[in-house]
């Protein structure tokens, strides 16, 4: 079996927030490898840093030491404009509580990282297109998020992370808002993106048995460290 | 993100939040309108002013006096003593050379006597002056009730409101009414001899000819009355109360002050002038003119240097409103402040979102740049529309206040094409800087905090 090239590489890397005169460790000197086309889950309790690790994995925060390698850059050390081109080109993000823009219909929410990659309009329409058919969602491209169910959302937040053509589709719990059913659908959307794109996905949940159902690795946090990584069947 | 999607954003943005953002951009506009109808009346009144004072004729006119003339206690002698002695009188030889100056359009004497007026039994003594035919057009005498002169060379006056009082109790009525005027004519003498003989023993100069003032009487028909004083507009310095035709005035040979110093210069026999008025074509030629003139060995005087004061005076007012109706802008200003600060607080998570899927700090401050500026675009525009509506019932209000005093309506705002544009310039500019502070804040926001928002 070949060995995959590692994509994200975590070294040490620790998030330290200061609050008054007490200071809090969010993440704790946690070093993972994560390798190209894997499903990573990382599982925890509330407080375990996992989210914040996330955070920093996918560019949007940085860590206080240690050192988040993409391709051999480290993001602790890119400029905000060159961490900004990070996540809009490498990066795709899926949140829990859906945060599609309220005002907007789906396909312009759809359509945002595309006006802000400065894709060309006449590229757009098809690519918004195809990330819609992906996730079965191009009969309600005209509506708005609140004419959408739960699990309608969270897809139209998955297509609006994928039209990009991410190389890491980042997932943070993306499942907490959603009943079990669509919850399930969700992840064997993730799952088949997976497989069909060949996409890293890097998953936060606290639900053990989600995790073990549809990642092929699963890291366990703890206080901010890493307690337990393990490879799936 | 690409100028058109920025401002596509910008645009929709401000259409959500539709109520707070056009009260926002209709605090630009009032202080936009108010800046502009400040503004547009000191412009109007500067522009009425300087029609006016052109009308009037005293900064498109030359006043010419010969050196000879007799100089009063207080003035100054002349420059040059010996020009004195040489400078000609002012007759009508001169008065056709001046005509024939480059740019100059008309050269009237300046007549003007007492008399006795008489009327329906009553004798008032009063001043005349002459008015020459361009005073038609000059707007001198707007607002006149009845006519000006039917012709140059018309037997007829135009009476003050105050002289016609005297005269009557309802001054109208007396349009189409004759009085009387009673001057002192004068007349060159026959050459008889014993005249002749009895001149050289008073004189001992041996000069043939001389002069007669006899009373005189002429009937003139009233064609107008007018409330203002229309002479202080013909170089007259005001102060008459009954206005004829200049040419009715040169045939009636009223004797002048200056009759005497004429006779005993020698030039009995042709009549000469106190002064004469040169009009130019507008008041940039008053110098050339005045040049002209004085190298023709004349005295001249014009009021030029005032109007270079009254447009220092006019600047300053233009100035002062300016300031006042920029306060109205700046209060605009710090509602945009507040507006975009208030966006911030409620569009935190959207920040978040956009900075989550790539936004660079860039793309977020000049989202709210964008927005500030259309609302100073849109305000700017409306502010314009509402200033010139302003300033238009200004000038309808103080039309029909004048109307009501029975004088002429007058045009005191006026919002020229720079004004326009530079207000909304200048709203455009002011809201960029109101928008400065919750742009970069809005830029700076931490993505993971806006995105834990709720």
């Amino acid at each position: 079996m070949p060995i995959a090239p590692t994509l994200i590489q975590a070294e040490t890397v620790s998030r330290e927030y200061r609050l008054g005169e007490t200071v809090i460790r969010a993440v704790d000197a946690v070093s993972l490898n994560v390798e190209k086309g894997e499903f990573l889950a990382l599982l925890g309790s509330s407080g375990s840093g996992k989210s914040t690790l996330l955070s920093m994995m996918a560019g949007l925060d940085r860590p206080t030491s240690g050192a988040i390698r993409v391709r051999d850059r480290n993001l602790a050390e890119l400029e905000a404009d060159e961490l900004a081109r990070y996540r809009r080109e490498t990066v795709g993000m899926v949140f829990q509580s859906f945060n599609l823009l309220p005002r907007m219909t789906l396909e312009e929410n759809v359509e945002l990282p595309l006006r802000l990659a400065e894709v060309n309009r006449p590229d757009r329409e098809s690519r918004v297109t195809e990330a819609l058919n992906r996730v079965g969602l191009a009969a309600r491209r005209k509506h708005r998020p609140s004419e959408l169910s739960g699990g309608e959302q969270q897809r139209g937040a998955l297509a609006r992370a994928l039209v990009n053509r991410p190389a890491i589709l980042f997932a943070d719990e993306p499942t907490g808002n959603l009943d079990s059913v669509n919850g399930e659908q969700i992840l064997l959307l993730l799952r088949e993106i997976q497989g069909s794109l060949g996409m890293t996905i890097i998953m936060v949940t606290h639900e053990r048995p989600l995790a073990e159902k549809f990642a092929n690795r699963i890291a366990v946090l703890s206080d901010g460290r890493l307690v337990s990584d393990g490879v799936q069947r | 993100m690409k100028t058109r999607d920025l401002s596509e954003l910008a645009i929709r943005n401000l259409r959500e939040a539709v109520l707070r953002n056009s009260l926002t951009t209709l605090g630009v506009a009032v202080g936009v309108a108010s800046l502009v109808a400040m503004l547009s009346l000191g412009v109007g009144l500067q522009t009425l002013a300087s029609q006016r004072l052109t009308r009037s004729g005293l900064f498109d006119a030359v006043f010419v006096t010969s050196q000879r003339n007799f100089r009063g206690p207080r003035q100054s002698p002349p420059p040059d003593p010996a020009a004195k002695k040489e400078s000609p009188l002012l007759d009508e030889d001169v008065r056709q050379r001046f005509s024939k100056l480059p740019s100059v359009t008309e050269v009237y004497p300046q007549i003007r006597f007492v008399t006795d007026v008489r009327y329906a039994g009553k004798s008032e003594s009063t001043s005349v002056l002459a008015v020459p035919d361009s005073s038609r057009s000059s707007g001198s005498f707007e607002g006149i009730s009845g006519n000006f002169f039917s012709s140059p060379t018309a037997d007829e006056a135009i009476l003050q409101i105050e002289f016609a009082k005297l005269l009557s109790d309802q001054p109208p009525s007396l349009v189409g009414k004759e009085l009387t005027l009673r001057y002192a004519q004068r007349a060159a003498l026959s050459k008889d001899a014993d005249d002749d003989a009895l001149l050289d023993s008073l004189t001992g100069s041996g000069k043939p000819g001389g002069i007669s003032i006899v009373p005189h009487e002429k009937n003139l028909r009233i064609v107008g009355v007018i409330e203002s004083d229309p002479s202080a507009g013909i170089g007259g310095f005001g102060g008459a109360r009954v206005y004829v035709p200049l040419k009715t005035a040169e045939q009636l040979h009223v004797a002048q002050p200056d009759d005497l110093q004429s006779f005993m210069s020698g030039n009995s026999a042709k009549p000469t002038y106190m002064a004469l008025t040169v009009r130019v074509r507008s008041p940039k030629n008053v110098p050339q003119v005045e040049t002209a003139i004085k190298e023709l060995g004349f005295a001249t005087f014009s009021l030029l240097d005032a109007t270079k004061n009254l447009r220092l005076v006019f600047t300053v007012f233009d100035l002062f409103l300016g300031l006042f109706g920029s306060l109205a802008l700046t209060v605009a200003s710090l509602g945009i402040i507040n507006t975009l600060v208030m966006a911030i607080l409620e569009r935190r998570r959207e920040i978040g979102i956009l900075k989550a899927l790539g936004a660079t700090d860039r793309d977020v401050r000049s989202l709210f740049f964008a927005e500030a500026g259309a609302m100073g675009l849109f305000g700017g525009f409306f502010g314009v529309a509402l200033g010139w509506l302003i300033g238009s019932a200004l000038t309808w209000g103080t039309t029909i206040y004048l109307r009501r005093q029975n004088l002429p309506g007058v045009k005191i705002s006026y919002v020229p094409w720079w004004l326009a544009l530079s207000a909304i310039a200048f709203a455009v500019v002011v809201s960029l800087l109101a928008g400065l502070y919750p742009a970069s804040r809005a830029a700076r926001l931490n993505p993971v905090e806006a995105l834990r928002y709720e």
